[in-house]
């Protein structure tokens, strides 16, 4: 800073260049919004990609055929039935579990060191990679339970991995129906359980929901865990019991991919189309869900 | 009250007060059932929580367990110094240090794109654009988080790799800047959506402040907003690496599978991450010692991660304790 004799600023310390600031202020906003336009460029440029290698390779036959090893022929079934089976086996187990959890930690946990373990216990678990989940089956369920590299295993799996997720979003749902709606259950003589299952839950209902279906999408795009857990990459049958060794899309995918053919890779490109289509339904059915949320219910 | 009924009032028969008892009984016995019930189901809640903690216990359980088994045969000193991974070859070397090396490389590129854009992103959204803007453009971009990294893995090793070696031809067809490049846009929803949270905690009173004193939107961005909010924008750029640092699949398709100790990003490496894929893809029998690596492996990466987590945590609550 320069001074005058006295140590008082100068008239130039107030020179304002303000032409120039402003100048700089605008190329940084351009910057920003190009670092944006980056991001969006690249998920449009991979959409395309994918649709460019993939599109004609998607035919009834290939929805209905197993993988095999000619890549004219190969199709997605197995896989297809494999991530449906798991999508529902994963519902069933983390959903009520999840539910419970949050809504023991929202409505019933007492102020205690135990409940501020298990809150950050969640948030951790939610940061931990998708692999060491993976280690988990294989030790836990796949060798220990001895449950194989079956479907049950894979699910048990997955389940675990998306729990804090549906924890955390139910929670949220839990936390914004207002103290009211409980208050004015308490005061009709309802119990404090009786409150939560038949005012507060039903309020939430939607957000967990939603929460929930973020979730599923997340299962059911995971591979890793489940070639952790030994998830097999060529299945050309459907299985039958929950025991059975099963395959899933994304490692139907991984294993066209990691072949040298290009023919595999156009199928693998074939069944990531398919892949999004659903988790683009399901996003659009978390989104369709959200907004008829806040249509209907204001508080 | 008084034992003689009011004469005007005609005394209760026998049935009637039988009547009164049997309701007030039975209403002592629904409070019961529904106490106990109630406990019942309490119980079966705080179980419920309980399954998250039974993860961590199990995963370290798991963890431990075999690591400890693999250090019975191979020791700690040649696992941190030796140079050389080679489990699966018949001259065995055990060093994690190629592993290590390939991890930090994909993801020291992976930060150079998701860091610098993800920031940029962040401030954008919440300074720039108008809100209508930016709630039409942040689920958009939240989509890149949401697509399975297999289709990351696609897209870097039959996209980026072939466009990336139309320019540097020494590239080879696996390598680790393709997989970096495509994992740091990947990583870039999660930096700029969390720093973005961050600055719009900023009270709008700071930017008033600043803009009275006669700032630019630049000066307030930097010299106030940025500043005000970094814990929380560090809390975001940990939690990144930490992500980067357990990506999977994009490695274990586009980077190859050579554990080969070099910071060379235009040749083929092999993460931890992709290691495990590799062994477990194969038929390994358990209790061998190439079984038992992928659980050092899988500890080592455990560890890193959840100091990074925890990190993250530790500056997110110093950045909340500050605003909220």
């Amino acid at each position: 800073m320069t001074t005058t004799s006295q140590g008082l600023p100068s008239d130039r310390d107030f020179a304002p260049r303000l032409a120039l600031r402003k100048r700089l202020g605008f190329l940084f906003g351009v910057l920003s919004t190009l670092a944006i336009v980056i991001g969006l460029l690249t998920l449009g440029t991979l959409i395309a990609d994918v649709v460019r290698d993939g599109w004609h390779v998607l035919s009834w036959d290939f929805l209905t055929s197993f993988p095999s090893r000619r890549p004219e022929q190969a199709g997605i079934r197995s896989a297809l039935v494999g991530t449906f089976y798991i999508l529902v086996l994963v519902a069933l187990i983390a959903f009520p579990l999840g539910v419970a959890a949050a809504i023991y930690l929202e409505e019933f946990a007492p102020k205690s060191r135990l409940t501020a373990i298990i809150e950050i216990n969640i948030s951790n678990l939610a940061a931990v990679p998708s692999i060491v989940y993976g280690l988990l089956g294989l030790g836990v369920f796949v060798r220990t339970f001895m449950l194989g590299r079956s479907l049950i295993a894979g699910a048990l799996t997955l389940s675990l991995l998306v729990l804090p997720i549906i924890i955390v979003a139910a929670r949220e749902a839990l936390r914004a129906v207002p103290p009211s709606i409980r208050e004015a259950g308490l005061a009709l003589g309802a119990s404090r359980w009786q409150t939560v299952r038949h005012f507060v839950l039903p309020a939430a209902l939607p957000g967990i929901l939603t929460g929930t279906i973020l979730a599923l999408a997340r299962a059911i795009g995971e591979t890793a865990p489940l070639i952790t857990i030994g998830a097999l990459t060529y299945v050309a049958f459907t299985p039958k019991s929950l025991f059975d060794p099963f395959t899933v899309l994304p490692i139907q995918i991984f294993n066209w991919i990691s072949r040298p053919q290009p023919a595999f890779h156009e199928r693998a490109a074939g069944a990531i189309i398919v892949l999004l289509a659903v988790l683009l339904l399901f996003n659009g059915l978390a989104i369709a869900l959200r907004a008829r949320l806040q249509r209907r219910i204001r508080f | 009250m008084t034992t003689e009924p009011m004469p005007a009032v005609e005394a209760p028969s026998i049935d009637r007060r039988a009547w009164v008892e049997r309701i007030l009984t039975g209403r002592q016995r629904v409070d019961r059932v529904r106490q106990v019930r109630e406990s019942a189901i309490l119980g079966l809640l705080f179980l419920a929580a309980l399954v998250s903690v039974a993860t961590t216990i199990g995963i370290v359980y798991t963890l431990a367990l075999e690591t400890f088994h693999f250090f019975q045969h191979v020791s700690i000193v040649d696992f941190l110094t030796d140079t050389q991974w080679t489990p699966l070859f018949t001259e065995k070397h055990y060093g994690i240090w190629p592993l290590l090396t390939a991890t930090i490389v994909v993801s020291t590129i992976a930060m150079l794109v998701a860091l610098p854009l993800g920031l940029l992103a962040a401030i954008g959204l919440s300074e720039y654009a108008s809100p209508r803007l930016a709630a039409t453009v942040k689920p958009i971009l939240e989509i890149l988080a949401g697509v399975p990294t297999v289709v990351y893995g696609y897209f870097a090793l039959l996209f980026v790799t072939p466009l990336l070696q139309r320019f540097i031809p020494q590239l080879e067809v696996f390598n680790a800047l393709s997989a970096g490049l495509v994992m740091g846009i990947m990583i870039l929803p999660l930096v700029a959506s969390l720093s973005e949270d961050a600055m719009r905690a900023v009270p709008q009173s700071l930017r008033e402040g600043a803009y009275a004193l006669g700032a630019t939107k630049l000066e307030v961005v930097w010299r106030v907003v940025v500043p005000s909010s970094l814990s929380g924008i560090v809390a975001a750029f940990i939690l990144a690496v930490s992500r980067a640092v357990g990506e999977t699949m994009i490695v274990a398709i586009a980077m190859g599978q050579v554990p080969r100790f070099t910071l060379n990003p235009l040749v083929a490496m092999e993460t931890m991450t992709a290691y495990i894929v590799q062994v477990s893809l194969g038929d390994t029998p358990h209790g061998t010692i190439e079984y038992q690596t992928i659980f050092a492996v899988g500890t080592t990466l455990f560890v890193i991660t959840m100091v990074l987590n925890l990190l993250s945590y530790r500056f997110l609550k110093r950045f909340r304790e500050v605003y909220e």
